[in-house]
């Protein structure tokens, strides 16, 4: 709870006449017909929003021939499970799909460790050419990924890292972002505790693991949600750096069902696979909703 | 950092030296080599060629270019307006007292969190115009629907109207953050002072909200002159050219023409436009402060 500033209470008669419910100014009481409006609005606004994933699932489950019908219709007469049982033929599903979690658990972790320990050195070390080397930090961040593309790829080859693994992680090991990110969340916290390790003998590292970290919970679950999601559904760099169909990541799997022709494609087999790999996202979104949203809506107002 | 000598280096390297090799190698490396690229002829099978502004010079020549400027531009002036306006009515929606607000706000949020790869696919058969049903709705109230990917007039309204539907719930967020930063004293003060419901979004919304709303628009414009996983998945630059744009270009001319030099030179010029175009942007949010 907030108490309200002395100014709002010495201007507003609600902050002294004790009511139940909160003041409210008078354009906003609440007025029965304006508040069926609006949920009425933010329905439609979430059917919309809804629909296309609805769509995508009821055309996984059509046979090939159903999908012809006009007009069209959402539920399908005879329900199939034909589509997944073809996605599951076409590439390997399971294969694919730890592939995906592989790159970003390991993006994600070795982001975290990389960012926050460059983070924490801009943020407490003095050394000379700090502030320049951060400004370099903060000046790639404007650069496109397309001005890095070819030579990245050029190097990451040669570096005999094309159709691996290591192609596909190690180049998003490092975040000009997650670095500046986690800068300004030691920036944020005080250094009483690290100066009394420091006088009990604590060397930095161990400063750094034992009193530090174990208090950037919140930042760490921040961006790791955001290195997570960004890895996750990278698409433009594993479509290039990967051939193999063993190594591919779900979202270049997924770009490879489309028939190369139109009218050649199946749709309910595409839509199927579009499920497959859209669910667990959903899920993860669903169980982590505080913090992905919190995550997003942190890096409004730190950027 | 408390260690003294060569122990302090030691540290410093530690901590540091991780993320400076990983930019220096996976970042400054490729943008100096980038743009040394651009001054030069190069398939990638024989050494690259000197060849000066050769490139440049090229693509202003280039009627390709200017196509594909001009799609950028057009995906940019469509979808920008387009996805603040309904980021800002759905932030203020959910900004206001009605039920399930949690509910919905999951709702919004769901096509920020799937892959592009998924929208796309998933949007192209609803763009289907025969079998998909949004023509199908478009028929039941007598309209006839356009062939949307398929026509070079209708393919990059469509595009747009994918990436605004997949975006908006993110400018959502970051709006409703500003929104709520707001503090409702300061409404009621103004209605205790007489302010209509007009003045008081146009003296106290608009320039609480102006800090995030300026976050959303830069980071629209920048992420706009990037587009690709949508293009590449719905049209991959069709029909005719019609939704060619930078980064298409760019990873066409680099991966499929082995064309580096032209690509590379393409890369910078991008570059340099979105840097001048967010450049004007913050000068012409300060000159209206």
């Amino acid at each position: 709870m907030r108490p309200p500033s002395p100014a709002a209470r010495a201007v507003s008669p609600a902050a002294s006449a004790p009511t139940l419910a909160p003041a409210r100014p008078a354009w906003r009481r609440r007025t029965p017909w304006r508040t069926y409006l609006l949920t009425l609005l933010a329905l439609a606004g979430g059917l919309l929003m809804v629909t296309p994933f609805a769509w995508a699932l009821a055309t996984s489950l059509k046979a090939g021939g159903a999908l012809t019908e006009l007009p069209p219709r959402l539920v399908p007469a005879e329900p199939t499970l034909n589509a997944y049982r073809e996605v599951v033929s076409r590439f390997p599903f399971a294969r694919v799909f730890l592939n995906s979690a592989l790159v970003a658990v390991t993006t994600t972790v070795g982001q975290l460790a990389i960012c926050s320990m460059a983070g924490y050195a801009f943020a407490r070390f003095r050394f000379p050419g700090r502030d320049a080397l951060f400004a370099v930090y903060i000046a790639t961040l404007m650069v496109p990924f397309a001005v890095v593309v070819t030579p990245l790829f050029i190097i990451v080859t040669r570096l005999g890292w094309g159709d691996t693994y290591a192609g596909l992680i190690v180049p998003g090991l490092f975040s000009a972002f997650g670095t500046f990110f986690m800068r300004q969340f030691f920036l944020s916290i005080p250094r009483e505790l690290e100066e009394a390790a420091t006088i009990d003998g604590a060397g930095t590292v161990a400063t750094f693991f034992r009193i530090v970290v174990p208090m950037t919970g919140p930042a760490l679950a921040t961006l790791g949600v955001l290195s997570f999601m960004g890895s996750w559904n990278s698409f433009l760099w594993p479509l290039l750096i990967i051939d193999d169909r063993n190594l591919m990541t779900l979202p270049v799997a997924l770009s490879t069902l489309q028939g190369m022709y139109p009218g050649q494609t199946q749709w309910n087999v595409v839509m199927a696979g579009t499920v497959m790999a859209t669910v667990p996202t959903v899920l993860v979104f669903l169980l982590a909703q505080r913090w992905v949203i919190e995550g997003v809506a942190a890096s409004g107002v730190k950027g | 950092m408390y260690e003294r000598g060569w122990r302090r280096w030691a540290v410093l390297a530690l901590f540091l030296g991780p993320s400076l090799a990983g930019l220096l190698v996976f970042t400054l490396g490729p943008m100096v080599a980038s743009l040394g690229i651009s001054f030069t002829d190069w398939d990638l099978l024989r050494p690259p060629r000197f060849v000066g502004l050769r490139n440049y010079r090229q693509m202003l020549d280039d009627a390709e270019f200017w196509r594909t400027l001009r799609n950028t531009v057009t995906f940019l002036v469509g979808y920008i307006p387009l996805v603040t306006v309904s980021g800002l009515l759905l932030a203020v929606l959910l900004n206001s007292a009605i039920p399930f607000r949690q509910l919905f706000r999951a709702m919004y949020f769901l096509p920020v969190v799937t892959s592009w790869v998924a929208v796309a696919l998933v949007w192209k058969w609803l763009l289907n115009p025969t079998f998909g049903p949004i023509n199908d709705a478009l028929r039941s109230v007598g309209i006839a629907g356009p062939a949307w990917l398929f026509d070079p007039n209708w393919a990059m309204p469509a595009i747009v109207l994918t990436s605004v539907w997949k975006d908006a719930g993110f400018v959502m967020v970051i709006l409703l953050a500003g929104l709520q930063g707001i503090p409702r004293e300061y409404y009621e003060a103004a209605a205790i002072d007489g302010a209509t419901r007009f003045q008081g979004l146009r003296h106290i919304t608009i320039p609480l909200l102006a800090p995030a709303l300026t976050f959303c628009l830069s980071i629209s414009l920048i992420s706009s002159f990037q587009v690709f996983d949508q293009v590449y998945v719905m049209t991959n630059g069709g029909p005719a050219g019609a939704t060619q744009v930078l980064v298409e270009r760019i990873v066409a001319h680099a991966f499929s023409y082995s064309r580096m030099g032209y690509a590379s030179a393409m890369s910078w010029v991008l570059f340099a436009l979105i840097f001048t175009v967010t450049f004007l942007f913050y000068r012409l949010r300060r000159g209206h402060e």
